[in-house]
């Protein structure tokens, strides 16, 4: 049995798929944070078989965790105070994506420009449709990449 | 500050005041020779036009006002790797209000987030063409006396034809608007206007590939131009360029109030002889080009008229 310490204030993001954690500890740009970070990976699950689990020690509104909702909108965020689970996030799909995915049009104009972060917007919350801010290119690809 | 990059960033109310004022100017030119005086354009063309950017200078000379710019990328500071939000910085500092065509989807778009001056999108690459949409807008509307109640056939490159784009997210909005697209399989319109623009809107549309087939049931024929510069594969280009050519025998087969539009340039698509018939009104087109963008300059820099 491994044995990772409690956390008194961050983040545990449960029923991540096995093997995406170290995709998601990117997205979040976890390895930019100057906290404690533990990564679990293919523990055993009894809904899952198994999961990966991340554990963030940071202050609660040092993350934007929005962005989990488009990679996974089944993960499960238990939010830490003191030692406790004080809320649940439900995750949504984020209006709004910032450098996470990259515009695939060899046309648009994100190909060129210098610094031009690649945004997507949701185009149809139905069918979890994001199009490219500048040239309306849909995404395609897989959101549990 | 406002800029235009979609003709869907106008309401029906306010193209509407656009389209009032485009036929004033018409009536009235001389009321509006000077009310620009003192104000200048800048024309920023990555790639090649002559249609756009002329009609734009035309117009902007028509007010009273000057015109600046360049009308290649070559002979831009592009060509030693200035980006596009740079080179509009520069731009609002000599002009006050700009006009951009760009090869890359988006770059208007991507100008207008820096631009102390409003940012008109004359053209981005096989994206959206807002101005030539007020150009078709305002003839429909002039010729027709009405943009509801249509049946509407566009013809061609309807994939990269980005005039074809903009004008049909305009159309959708307007009541008992029937489009019937005309292409090759491989020029389809993309799925976003198909899916995001047609169906969400409940707009009737259906796809065909023969234009005989469309001919007698519309009231306007939209022809575009299969355009070499969006292909990457030469082979394909020259499969599609000739697919449709429409000619008097063709034209026999419309109904005597159809009118043919182009965004033009033409170049085989539409045979000459055509010219002569009536309903072919693409040159006239091009002349309420430069009344739509006078009034879109004036729209947007909010000069007040008395």
């Amino acid at each position: 049995m491994l044995n990772v310490g409690q956390l008194y204030e961050g983040f545990v993001l449960d029923h991540i798929k096995a093997g995406k954690s170290m995709t998601i500890y990117h997205d979040l740009q976890l390895d930019t944070l100057d906290c404690c970070v533990a990564i679990i990976k293919n523990a055993k699950s009894n809904k899952m078989g198994r999961k990966d689990i991340i554990k963030v020690e940071c202050p609660i509104d040092q993350l934007d965790l929005n962005i989990l909702g488009f990679i996974d909108h089944n993960i499960t965020v238990n939010i830490i105070k003191d030692a406790t689970i004080v809320a649940k996030k439900d995750l949504t799909l984020p209006q709004k994506i910032e450098n996470v995915i990259k515009c695939k049009n060899p046309r648009c104009i994100t190909s060129i420009e210098q610094e031009l972060k690649h945004i997507f917007i949701l185009a149809d919350p139905e069918k979890e449709i994001y199009r490219c801010k500048y040239c309306e290119e849909k995404y395609s690809g897989d959101h549990n990449r | 500050m406002r800029h235009l990059m979609s003709p869907l960033d106008l309401s029906v109310e306010e193209l509407d005041k656009i389209l009032d004022l485009a036929n004033d100017i018409e009536k009235n030119p001389q009321e509006y020779a000077h009310v620009c005086d003192g104000k200048r354009i800048a024309t920023l063309f990555y790639e090649p036009s002559t249609r756009t950017r002329l009609s734009f200078e035309a117009a902007m000379m028509n007010l009273g006002g000057n015109v600046l710019g360049f009308s290649n990328a070559d002979s831009s500071s592009a060509a030693k790797g200035e980006s596009v939000s740079d080179t509009i910085r520069m731009a609002s500092c000599y002009a006050d209000i700009c006009a951009m065509r760009h090869p890359k989807e988006g770059a208007p778009l991507v100008a207008s987030q820096v631009s102390s001056i409003p940012v008109i999108n004359a053209g981005d690459g096989g994206h959206q063409h807002p101005t030539q949409t007020l150009t078709d807008l305002l003839t429909i509307r002039s010729l027709k006396g009405r943009l509801h109640n249509l049946t509407i056939g566009i013809c061609g490159d309807l994939k990269f034809g980005r005039t074809v784009h903009s004008l049909i997210k305009a159309l959708v909005r307007y009541d008992n608007v029937r489009f019937i697209l005309i292409s090759p399989e491989e020029l389809r319109v993309p799925d976003y206007i198909r899916d995001d623009v047609l169906t969400r809107n409940n707009k009737e549309f259906e796809e065909v590939v023969r234009l005989e087939e469309a001919l007698p049931s519309l009231d306007l024929l939209y022809m575009t131009r299969v355009q070499k510069e969006r292909f990457f594969n030469e082979e394909d280009y020259v499969r599609m360029k000739d697919f449709y050519i429409l000619d008097k025998p063709k034209m026999e087969l419309a109904p005597r109030e159809m009118l043919v539009l182009h965004p033009l340039p033409r170049v085989n698509e539409i045979s000459t002889e055509v010219d002569s018939d009536p309903r072919a009104v693409y040159f006239k087109q091009v002349r309420y080009g430069v009344y739509v963008r006078m009034a879109l300059i004036l729209t947007l820099l909010e000069v007040k008229v008395c």
